[in-house]
């Protein structure tokens, strides 16, 4: 679509020194800033008369465990008046602040709770950063790639104490993760052997 | 002498049958006004989107049925887009319109389902029970084809899982043409109700930039008049070569979602009747066996069909190195699904967009100054469920 390529190019110029890269894939734009550029850029996007992206879809996060800069925000914008959409990604580190949407986009605010909850990313000038969707009391950030899958608690109805109580999780059986990767392409013990 | 007065904290839910599930909703009142409501949501949250990163990607459709239970298929369909869009499989014509016509009878069950018991929230027990009586017609075709219900399975990447049984496109066609006449019935029930209109024009407005900036979508942006339909503007699968329209409403109130709702079902029952009177012939989906499973009579005889099926029930397909964002227009607005894969056979991050955790982020805007008699009436034409919000 020619339509998505000008306005590529626009956002590019418009914002030049705050982009790192951009790239079209799928009928989307994707662009990545530094996270110091994020309100500046989300502002931008918002308001200009070229883009118009003024309604905000998700807020997410990824975890890449083995990364220096371990997280990846991603923000994902749909313009109706253009028509296209554009997904927003910045590379921050394990227990950096990131600045709050809230003030631009009011729907960011429940979005950035559960980026929060699952992720355990802080965000700056929030107004109400609670936990969202886990339990009451939950410890821990579920979506984190070193979070079990099983979790560690549990709960039952205790018959003796009359209440719901919290337990570690026992399983009769572990969660079994097998190998599937086709033995005609070497599994991965196989291949670092051949390799040495 | 001014008399002092009090603020009361009431706890609506989560075990309250307006509360259309599991909504705790703490309210602050001020006499019977509503001044502040703060839903606590995730009582229902079962880590779908943690599970879905620990399996293969036909496992993890299955999933997509839970979220929004009320029309299984439609969820499916995104997920089912986003790998077919990195995979880069067409998928055959016949599928594409099995799949639009059960995206469709997904939109009338839930609208069905929403329609009535808003009714029922605001005193109405009827139009349940007459409703309730189609969707049951409706889950019938659910079963006739994928052998379920409501947790279907049945759009599958590629296409869908299996072609329709002997029979059911003419019952599916004896039911749309017998449907518009309990649309009429159930709107003389409704429409012109003096109590139905009471309790619902001019409740919870959401005006033209406020849905915007809520990221509102589906019903809740069109009630306040932005035509805005994914099927039309980011037309997926063959909804390019139908013709339906968009109902756009002019207050933005719960009245006006109502009416919108009731006029997309009539949309839908034409979509489906264009659907079954231009069923192409063919496969039902892609026949590259790398992604789709080969027919059981092939297992057979064929060494090769053997071999895909083995890899495809074991380690599944694999889905290149890719990001990608798809949506679809779901009954409740615009249901999304965030895919990162990295080249093996199970997603490494798999979020959700779900269109109903917006909607109710609103509720504290939308019942404000309202009184708390409104509260069900607002969170009725919201169209809550809670499959999809705490995911």
């Amino acid at each position: 679509m020619n339509n998505i390529e000008s306005l590529e190019k626009a956002i590019n110029s418009e914002l030049a020194s705050k982009i790192i890269s951009s790239k079209i894939k799928h009928n989307q734009i994707y662009v990545t800033i530094e996270d110091s550029n994020l309100s500046e850029v989300m502002i931008f996007l918002k308001t200009n008369s070229l883009t118009k992206f003024r309604q905000l879809i998700d807020i997410t996060a990824v975890d890449y465990p083995e990364k220096d800069k371990r997280f990846k925000m991603v923000y994902l914008l749909l313009s109706h008046e253009t028509n296209s959409r554009i997904l927003v990604d910045c590379e921050i580190k394990e227990g950096e602040i990131v600045p709050s949407l809230t003030s631009i986009f009011p729907a960011a605010n429940w979005m950035e709770r559960e980026v929060f909850d699952m992720y355990g990313i802080e965000f700056k000038d929030h107004p109400d950063l609670r936990r969202i969707l886990t339990d009451y009391g939950f410890e821990g950030h579920p979506l984190r790639k070193d979070f079990p899958l099983t979790g560690h608690n549990e709960v039952r109805y205790s018959e003796e104490d009359k209440k719901v109580i919290y337990e570690p999780v026992k399983l009769e059986q572990n969660y079994r993760n097998f190998d599937y990767e086709s033995p005609w392409e070497g599994t991965k013990y196989i291949k670092e052997q051949t390799k040495e | 002498m001014a008399k002092e007065t009090k603020k009361l904290n009431l706890n609506f839910g989560p075990q309250h049958p307006a509360a259309h599930g599991v909504l705790r909703l703490i309210l602050q009142l001020d006499g019977e006004v509503v001044e502040k409501a703060d839903p606590h949501i995730g009582l229902l949250h079962r880590g779908t989107e943690k599970l879905i990163e620990n399996k293969t990607y036909s496992q993890a459709v299955p999933y997509f049925d839970r979220l929004d239970y009320v029309a299984p298929m439609n969820q499916e369909h995104a997920f089912a887009l986003a790998i077919e869009k990195i995979l880069k499989i067409n998928v055959p014509a016949r599928g594409q319109y099995i799949r639009v016509i059960f995206c469709e009878i997904g939109r009338i069950l839930s609208h069905i389902l929403n329609v009535t018991t808003q009714a029922m929230d605001v005193g109405a027990l009827t139009p349940t029970l007459w409703g309730f009586e189609e969707r049951e017609t409706l889950m019938g075709f659910y079963e006739k084809v994928s052998g379920s219900r409501l947790h279907a399975n049945y759009f599958r990447a590629g296409g869908v899982h299996q072609d329709l049984p002997k029979g059911l496109d003419l019952e599916i066609a004896q039911f749309c043409e017998k449907f518009p006449k309990i649309i009429d019935d159930l709107e003389t029930l409704l429409t012109d109700n003096r109590i139905f209109k009471q309790r619902n024009v001019d409740i919870g407005i959401v005006s033209k930039q406020d849905a915007l900036d809520y990221s509102f979508s589906g019903v809740m942006l069109r009630g306040s008049g932005v035509p805005w339909d994914l099927r039309k503007s980011q037309p997926y699968d063959c909804y390019d070569q139908l013709e339906f329209k968009i109902p756009v409403g002019k207050n933005g109130d719960c009245y006006d979602r109502y009416l919108c709702r009731i006029e997309e079902m009539r949309e839908s029952v034409s979509i489906i009747n264009q659907c079954l009177a231009n069923l192409p012939k063919g496969p039902v989906k892609a026949t590259d066996g790398k992604i789709t499973p080969p027919p059981k009579k092939e297992i057979k005889q064929s060494m090769e069909a053997l071999i895909h099926h083995f890899k495809l029930f074991t380690e599944g397909y694999r889905v290149d190195e890719d990001e990608i964002y798809t949506a679809v227009e779901a009954p409740k607005g615009e249901f999304g699904v965030y895919l990162i894969s990295d080249g093996s056979s199970k997603p490494y991050k798999c979020k959700i967009r779900a269109p109903g955790f917006s909607h109710l982020q609103a509720m504290d805007y939308l019942i404000k100054g309202h009184m708390l008699a409104d509260v069900p009436a607002v969170l009725g034409s919201m169209d809550i469920v809670f499959g999809e919000v705490d995911r």
